[in-house]
């Protein structure tokens, strides 16, 4: 194809402000679609709640399994939600919009995982304290959960943000997303867990947490570009 | 799919793709942009494979596939915010004037999703309008339009070509613009 240069006054969008726009978008849409939004919520305080009718509301023994119980919980809720992570917009062609905006779909996609994020990761670190609460854990231990959940939920999103874009074309990807992932966030969760563990027993409770803070800086670094090359591949 | 295929489109100049269900037109057009990747051959933009800077040539390009690429749940006017503006900055009074010129802004404050399919087609070409890209990748654009809206398609495209744009356009329907500005490629199934 041939062209003479057509004569334009587009002013180019920066990178930082298309990243912009598109976290802007998501939090929009999700704020109007309060059921998505909700269900992980819902789902960790369900499953943290339980624990205590089923093992016993003896608050000592509570304590013991509490890192575990909200490790767990908050890993599934965080894999509920990452199934719409880039559903939706690969269905309603937004995804496509997104490849041929001529913006940097890594960068783009990394604004949609920081949108997950926000609406589901730094939600489970606000409420995994009332959960641990629930399960006996002590007030001094609040700002260990609340750091490590923060922490290890950016590292989980961005873990998911690769198995989602995997799966963009498989139907009925729950499943398939689940066996991609999980493996890889055992990390997350084992490190999670121990830095609340330490946390409760009112121990030291950084070097876990650098651990998991160094995952989640590898995951900046490599998840965005994987999630980019995905997508393109499901998109082909 | 798609075999000896091989055209060159000037600038000021409409290509319409035209076949049968299953011929390969939206896969041409798929290949084109650059999201399918050609088994063989090479597809140039002012001269280079596009591959060789496939972001540049996609800041000149803008495509409409099937589907307006539209949310349900936003307005029309926060669609094109959001869509176009990861493109190009956008003003207010910009995306009223394309929207108006589409008939459609007495319903851009309206959820898409209470919006009928013409009505969201024409908010999608409000979207290509404000891309400002030369090259118009188009899938079907008078799908789901009245007969005033297939026209106005062919305004739009006739006013780009005029401007230096040039099209590619898969279509069924004839396109009502000048016979000299269109080409033709009829894609065939074996």
């Amino acid at each position: 194809m041939n062209t003479s240069v057509i004569e334009t006054s587009a002013t180019g969008t920066s990178a930082f402000e298309a990243a912009r726009l598109v976290l802007a978008r998501d939090v929009r849409l999700a704020l109007r679609k309060r059921g998505q939004l909700v269900q992980p919520l819902a789902f960790f305080a369900i499953v943290t709640t339980l624990f205590p009718l089923g093992i016993s509301p003896e608050l000592s023994r509570l304590r013991d399994v509490a890192p575990g119980v909200l490790w767990v919980a908050a890993l599934l809720s965080s894999l509920l939600a990452l199934e719409f992570l880039f559903r939706d917009d690969a269905q309603d062609g937004t995804l496509e919009q997104h490849v041929l905006s001529g913006q940097s779909l890594t960068w783009l996609l990394f604004a949609k995982t920081v949108a997950h994020w926000l609406l589901t990761g730094l939600p489970l670190a606000v409420m995994a304290p009332l959960a641990g609460l629930a399960l006996g854990v002590p007030a001094a231990a609040v700002s260990g959960i609340v750091l490590s959940v923060a922490i290890g939920s950016v590292a989980l999103s961005l873990i998911g943000s690769i198995g989602a874009a995997l799966t963009l074309g498989v139907k009925r990807s729950g499943a398939l997303l689940s066996l991609l992932t999980l493996p890889l966030s055992m990390p997350v969760l084992i490190f999670g867990a121990r830095a609340t563990e330490l946390a409760i027993k009112g121990a030291g409770f950084a070097p876990p947490l650098y651990l998991l803070g160094a995952l989640a800086v590898l995951g900046i670094t490599l998840a965005p570009l994987a999630a980019a090359a995905a997508v393109r591949i499901s998109l082909e | 799919m798609l075999r000896g295929v091989r055209f060159c489109v000037n600038a000021g100049e409409c290509l319409q793709i035209t076949g049968g269900n299953g011929a390969g037109k939206t896969s041409l057009l798929r290949t084109l942009s650059g999201l399918m990747y050609p088994e063989e051959g090479t597809i140039s933009w002012c001269g280079s494979n596009i591959r060789r800077d496939l972001q540049a040539f996609h800041g000149d390009l803008a495509y409409i596939g099937h589907e307006p690429p539209l949310k349900p749940d936003l307005t029309a006017y926060e669609n094109l915010r959001y869509w176009v503006g990861v493109r190009r900055r956008l003003a207010n009074d910009e995306m009223s004037r394309e929207l108006g010129r589409m008939g459609a802004e007495q319903w851009s404050n309206r959820p898409v999703r209470t919006l009928s399919a013409g009505q969201k087609r024409r908010v999608a070409l409000a979207g290509l309008l404000l891309m400002a890209a030369p090259l118009w990748l188009l899938d079907e654009p008078t799908t789901n339009l009245d007969t005033e809206g297939q026209r106005l398609v062919g305004t739009l495209i006739e006013e780009h070509l005029a401007g230096g744009g040039l099209a590619v356009a898969a279509i069924h329907h004839e396109l009502t613009i000048s016979a000299a500005l269109v080409r033709r490629l009829e894609l065939s199934s074996k």
